[in-house]
């Protein structure tokens, strides 16, 4: 069995965090929180070393800043959530077809032909990318610039979008700040009586995520066999 | 193998067209049919919990489990095909209520000429109009006489929509290209979202017919025929890929199992995985029942003295190319009917429009919104036109989900991440709207399916092998298609309208629709298809076939409404006629 990891995080440079211990207990940790704000969060890791969780954390803050435009995959918590969908069906090619021969050099029509599943594109690409949380934001860019049209870096852009705006049971998307960011309300059950009204007026009611509004919420599925 | 006690009916498949089939027989008749649906159980009340978007939306909880099998795909016979590894251009369903459960629900009829393509077009262009290399050909079937069936489909989900043709009575409104309808749409239209509104009034302006896209989802609560009640859409928006959380959305699981599973002569067995229709030659040829691997594992053989096959279009005529049932289409020669007419769907957002106002674009459902048939099927004239056929226009608030809607920004932003990106894509997030097209995809000689010779299933049977792309005519459609969006966005009001590319290769990528048609196409004769009208094989009579598979093109519109209406049909032949005398239909 591998050694326990966990990302370690000082709670004051995150808006909020759930923190999931290896129970799956669920508890939450908030900046607001002033005692809690000052001491370190240690996050458990379940398929990245902590060095590997450090660098998909710099590298998705560059892709999604923290900025005057609003918080990013920093307070979302993009890592979490990509560390628990790595180590879930997902990042195993569970659902995917993965007969040989793979003709990796299909037309991009084709879409992704590779052999190798998102663990080990991750892998592969998080040790091209040492060093990278040490970096300058300028520097990081750079880096990133090199690597924009590949397989992996692909990912990492799809992912950072998911963890943004995923529901929050997914690990990333913390406090719903991406949803909060866009605009958007999470899964409202109803809108009949707003639908057709509002006509180029924002209407902005206060986000819900799933655990709120269904007694039963379906089973994430990173937990899923 | 474990060899079962005989069954009268055996049905392949538990979604729209199987438990259609199962409860007309169970209602009307005594036999005893047993239904093999090769994914897990579901019922409506699974999905109170489901408005995750990651999990159904962007990771296809309810679709086609790829690992186990898919297809491949290649553009013309000369080349080597290559699996599709990820769900992409299509997303076929797995359970009960098949791809039904997770479907937009969007319920058009055809256009009627659509049953008559060859004809249609010959008469009016001459054979020259058509490519030298079409397949196209005649249903067998006109439109007077399905629409009756049309008529029982929307009562079965209560389509929401305005009738613009009834009974040859023009009804300004509503379509006014549709085919005389014998009956208004049981309910009302549903609610336009903004987005919709903004579409209606563009395309009144540019002198357009736009009406309310008809729906399967309800915009009130309504009572069907068959007793079962649903209530109307809230609007949350979790429509498409996602089971609906109320049931306004008709599902197999919410319309047809409930009753499905209360009668006693119907047997429905989840995790049953059909390899073979087993069929013997002599006397004309006989299917004699289907062999499958059951949920323990186990080879299993289901003796039946019927045998209805309804497993989507692919996986059709996948098993009667297996099941040696039928000769295989050879495009070399032109001889063989099985996998012939492969034909998609054009289906697109030809225009992206960007807006100076919020379109709160979270509200919404996967129908509700407006659409127009101008420029559909043959109703504008084609002579000095450098394609045939065309499509329709719509403007919709399907109920904008972020993972996948995220990151639309207009041309002068060229980053895909980074801190202009995301400013851009935030603010951008709701103020963009889609105009949507879907457009006919004619047939060709050289768009078929066989076996593949190389690729396998998890049991180490061949995967279907799709050869098709996209031709002249349908490049030309998009050209056309383009042009009149971009008109449309700008007649919204939109700040920046920006076009989408025209259409290259056929791309495995990106969603096109799930609307597959062909393989095992329907004529008036065994030469040239592979069931009758009624789905009777012409070879095996106690073989029936249903499906899109039926098709032998498509016909612009998404095909639901007409897989069911001939699912009735075929019901109807089976319960009124063949069972009293076993035998041809025609």
């Amino acid at each position: 069995m591998r050694r326990r990891q966990f990302l370690v995080l000082s709670a004051a440079s995150v808006g909020g965090v759930l923190v999931y211990s290896l129970d799956r207990k669920v508890s939450r940790v908030s900046a607001q929180d002033k005692p809690a704000a000052q001491q370190l969060i240690k996050i458990p890791l379940k398929f990245l070393t902590e060095s590997e969780a450090l660098i998909v954390a710099a590298a998705v803050s560059r892709i999604f800043p923290s900025d005057e435009s609003g918080p990013g995959a920093h307070e979302a918590g993009v890592a979490v959530f990509i560390d628990r969908q790595l180590a879930g069906p997902w990042g195993r090619d569970r659902h995917r077809y993965t007969h040989a021969p793979f003709e990796e050099n299909a037309p991009e029509e084709f879409g992704y032909q590779g052999a190798a599943m998102p663990q080990q594109i991750y892998r592969q690409g998080i040790k091209e990318l040492a060093g990278f949380d040490k970096l300058a934001p300028t520097e990081q860019d750079a880096k990133l610039k090199q690597i924009e049209s590949g397989v992996f870096f692909n990912l990492l852009r799809r992912n950072t979008i998911e963890g943004m705006f995923c529901d929050p049971q997914h690990g990333g998307n913390v406090d719903m700040v991406g949803w909060q960011l866009i605009g958007f309300p999470g899964p409202r059950m109803t809108n009949f009586a707003q639908v057709d009204q509002y006509h180029g007026e924002a209407f902005r009611p206060k986000p819900v995520s799933l655990k709120d509004v269904a007694d039963h919420p379906n089973r994430p599925s990173e937990d899923e066999a | 193998m474990k060899t079962l006690p005989k069954t009268d009916a055996v049905i392949i498949g538990g979604g729209w067209t199987g438990l259609l089939m199962a409860k007309e027989l169970a209602a009307r008749t005594p036999i005893s049919v047993v239904v093999l649906e090769r994914g897990a159980p579901r019922h409506k009340e699974d999905y109170a919990g489901g408005m995750d978007e990651l999990d159904y939306n962007v990771r296809f909880r309810l679709m086609q489990d790829y690992s186990l099998q898919t297809v491949t795909l290649r553009y013309t016979t000369k080349d080597r095909a290559i699996p599709i590894r990820q769900l992409g251009s299509f997303m076929p369903g797995q359970g009960t209520g098949g791809a039904g459960e997770h479907w937009g629900a969007v319920f058009p009829r055809y256009v009627p000429d659509v049953f008559q393509l060859l004809t249609s077009t010959t008469q009016k262009y001459g054979a020259k109009k058509l490519p030298e290399d079409h397949s196209v050909v005649d249903w067998g079937i006109t439109w007077d006489e399905i629409e009756p069936y049309y008529a029982r489909a929307d009562k079965l989900v209560g389509s929401s929509g305005k009738a613009g043709n009834i009974r040859g009575k023009i009804i300004e409104g509503g379509n006014i290209f549709e085919g005389a309808r014998s009956e208004e749409y049981p309910t009302p239209p549903t609610k336009t979202p903004y987005f919709g509104s903004l579409f209606h009034d563009a395309a009144k302006s540019l002198g357009y017919h736009p009406y309310p896209n008809p729906a399967a989802t309800l915009s009130t609560a309504y009572t069907n025929p068959d007793g079962i009640s649903r209530q109307g859409c809230f609007y949350c928006g979790f429509c498409d890929r996602f089971g609906c959380m109320v049931g306004a959305k008709a599902q197999p699981t919410n319309t047809l199992l409930p009753i499905v599973e209360k009668q006693k002569s119907v047997t429905l067995r989840n995790g049953c995985w059909v390899r073979r229709i087993v069929y013997a030659k002599a006397n004309g040829g006989r299917a004699r029942g289907v062999s499958y691997i059951d949920a323990n594992g186990e080879e299993t053989f289901q003796p039946a003295d019927l045998v209805i096959l309804g497993s989507w279009t692919l996986n059709n005529t996948r098993l009667l190319l297996l099941s040696g049932i039928g000769q295989p289409y050879d495009p070399a020669t032109g001889k063989g009917v099985v996998g012939r007419n492969l034909t998609h769907q054009i289906s697109f957002s030809p225009a992206q429009a960007f807006f100076d106002k919020p379109l709160n674009r979270f509200m919404g459902a996967a129908p509700a919104g407006m659409r127009m048939s101008d420029f559909d099927g043959d109703t504008f004239d084609h002579s000095n036109l450098p394609f045939l056929r065309g499509g329709t226009f719509a403007g919709i608030g399907t109920g904008f989900q972020p993972i996948i809607g995220f990151g639309a920004v207009p041309s002068s932003v060229k980053a895909r991440w980074g801190a202009e990106w995301k400013k851009a894509a935030v603010y951008w997030y709701d103020r963009v709207g889609t105009v949507n097209f879907a457009g006919e995809h004619i047939a060709y000689k050289d768009h078929y399916m066989d076996l593949d010779p190389s690729y396998k299933d998890h049991l180490g049977d061949p995967l279907i092998r799709l050869t098709i792309d996209w031709k002249d005519n349908e490049r030309k459609i998009v050209e056309f298609a383009i042009a009149k969006s971009v008109e449309l966005a700008r007649a919204t009001g939109a700040k920046e309208v920006v076009p989408a590319p025209p259409y290259g290769h056929y791309d495995t990528r990106r969603y096109q629709s799930t609307h597959v048609q062909g393989g095992t196409i329907m004529g008036s004769s065994p030469e040239h298809s592979v069931v009758n009208t009624y789905g009777q094989h012409w070879q095996a009579s106690n073989l029936f076939v249903m499906g899109a598979s039926m098709f032998a093109n498509n016909g612009s519109a998404n095909p639901t409404p007409t897989v069911l209406a001939f699912t009735y049909r075929t019901a109807d032949a089976l319960i009124d006629r063949y069972l009293k005398h076993p035998g041809r239909l025609t």
